[in-house]
């Protein structure tokens, strides 16, 4: 167990596992909320405690680790669905990509020309596999909430690599928090869908009249 | 200590203590379900019970039929025999001792569910093809598992993998991928042995058996065998989890055996938490289940290949 920056990019790995084997909605948004709340952990362990680490672990654990899940639980609710249907290629053939492609990560970040320092060890794999994870979850999956929460952990990956970044361009990484708005739009287009299905029309002057 | 004396050792600590752990697994499910339960030598007294009675055979059945228990009874006691037991060192050891430990449970494997074919039954079969199936999925786990160890230094032999320099891998950076190997071994034990949430061992409806179902027809003495066999099984695939673990070496025999049994005693507290919390996977989830915890077996490593 060398230190702690590696325990928590391999368990943001092992979140990643668990969410392309998982077929319940809750359970997937519930965990991708932990891995936003270790990816604000990841920022301070790396960083130190500087005042612009704790911003940056602030707003991600704001962000990804609290309202982005509560307003996904909130969608789930209203829209009363908890199950995912059956990936388009299945599961065990999702876990076998996501485990290759997380393979695939590692041995392509041993041949990247990085400087080496010894954090910049474990960083790029994992950024990379959370990536891939994102990506097949938003092209497997067949729920929009499903593919909303690939979506998060694409963006979770994304916020690795800014992390890496932080000590040189400082505002990048809250531009990319930024990217979280995002999913709050896509969340809004499903609700708006879903309003739309059951009054037949998103005008809200129609729901004020009273049926004859 | 001499081969003999530790010969003698391994198989006193496997007979005596495996019916033990059933009933601490036992208890552990009562006190959680807030009974008392059966007394702690229960499975002793069911085994001299059971050694007393009659046997009835089908005569639809053949030599096949009695060779499932006793490939049962005789295989674990062989095969502890190439295992450390905690700190003690395995009696019988030389290269490749691996692939033959696997192999071993592969042939009981393979005589149970013959017997249980032989029978002519379709439950029997029904039990069989998910044994089999479920153990063709935990095979690779356990084979990376042994593959992260045998990277990590040591020659291809079960006693030179299980060694004395453990601990301090686990400090290194290695760890990571020594703990995920103890997950994944978890995992094969509960699906071998068939543990919640692979099998449930107290249904009595036969179309959700697994393993139960195989062993319906036996009876008295024969059943006693396959009851004994399966404990001892546990112990066997337990100690195997266990060895991975960093157990401090003391330096007498005597204490090590003590802490190696400590040890089984709380991974049979473990198994009996993980039954009592969790439900049975539905059976089309299992096969799921069993290949995620190979992916996660390669996954460690892949970390140590580094």
């Amino acid at each position: 167990m060398a230190n702690v920056t590696d325990i928590v990019l391999l368990s943001v790995i092992l979140i990643n596992f668990y969410i392309l084997g998982s077929s319940r909605l809750v359970a997937c948004i519930k965990v991708a909320a932990a891995q936003g709340a270790l990816l604000a952990l990841l920022s301070l362990t790396m960083n130190g405690l500087t005042w612009h680490a704790m911003v940056l672990a602030t707003e991600a654990l704001l962000f990804k680790g609290i309202c982005i899940p509560w307003l996904l639980r909130r969608t789930i609710r209203e829209m009363r669905i908890h199950r995912e249907l059956d990936p388009i290629i299945g599961y065990v053939p999702t876990q076998f990509l996501g485990a290759l492609l997380t393979s695939c990560a590692f041995l392509f970040a041993d041949h990247l020309p990085l400087s080496t320092t010894q954090h910049g060890v474990l960083f790029i794999p994992s950024a990379l596999s959370t990536m891939f994870t994102g990506c097949l979850l938003l092209t497997t999956r067949r729920k929009a909430i499903t593919q909303v929460v690939g979506y998060l952990v694409l963006e979770n990956g994304i916020f690795i690599f800014g992390v890496l970044l932080s000590q040189a361009m400082p505002f990048m990484v809250e531009a990319g928090v930024l990217l979280d708005l995002l999913v709050g739009v896509f969340v809004m287009g499903i609700v708006m869908k879903q309003i739309g299905r059951e009054f037949s029309s998103l005008n809200t002057r129609q729901l004020s009249a009273l049926k004859e | 200590m001499d081969t003999t004396a530790r010969v003698l050792v391994h198989l006193f600590l496997l007979l005596a203590f495996a019916p033990l752990l059933q009933g601490v697994i036992v208890k552990t499910k009562a006190f959680f379900a807030g009974r008392l339960g059966a007394p702690l030598l229960q499975p002793y007294y069911d085994l001299a019970k059971l050694w007393r009675k009659g046997c009835v055979f089908s005569r639809a059945t053949s030599w096949i039929f009695h060779a499932g228990p006793v490939a049962g009874l005789a295989i674990p006691p062989l095969a502890c025999l190439l295992l450390p037991f905690g700190r003690l060192p395995a009696p019988i050891s030389f290269e490749g001792d691996m692939i033959l430990f696997l192999y071993l449970f592969g042939l009981s494997r393979f005589l149970v569910v013959a017997a249980a074919l032989d029978t002519g039954s379709s439950f029997e079969g029904m039990g069989g093809a998910r044994e089999v199936t479920f153990s063709c999925l935990t095979e690779p786990t356990v084979l990376f598992c042994l593959l992260v160890l045998a990277r990590l230094g040591g020659e291809p032999s079960l006693g030179a993998l299980l060694g004395a320099h453990l601990p301090s891998l686990w400090h290194s950076s290695a760890g990571f991928s020594l703990a995920l190997s103890m997950v994944c071994l978890f995992v094969v034990l509960l699906a071998e042995n068939s543990r919640i949430p692979f099998d449930d061992p107290t249904t009595h409806l036969e179309l959700t058996m697994i393993h139960e179902v195989m062993v319906l027809d036996h009876g008295g003495p024969e059943l006693g065998m396959i009851l004994y066999g399966a404990a001892m099984k546990l112990m066997v695939l337990g100690a195997l989890l266990l060895d991975v673990a960093p157990l401090p070496p003391t330096g007498q025999p005597a204490l090590d055996a003590l802490v190696f049994l400590a040890g089984m005693v709380a991974l049979a507290v473990l198994v009996g938490i993980v039954e009592s919390t969790l439900a049975r996977l539905r059976l089309t989830r299992v096969p799921q289940v069993l290949i995620g915890a190979s992916l996660l077996s390669i996954f460690a490593l892949v970390l140590v290949l580094r």
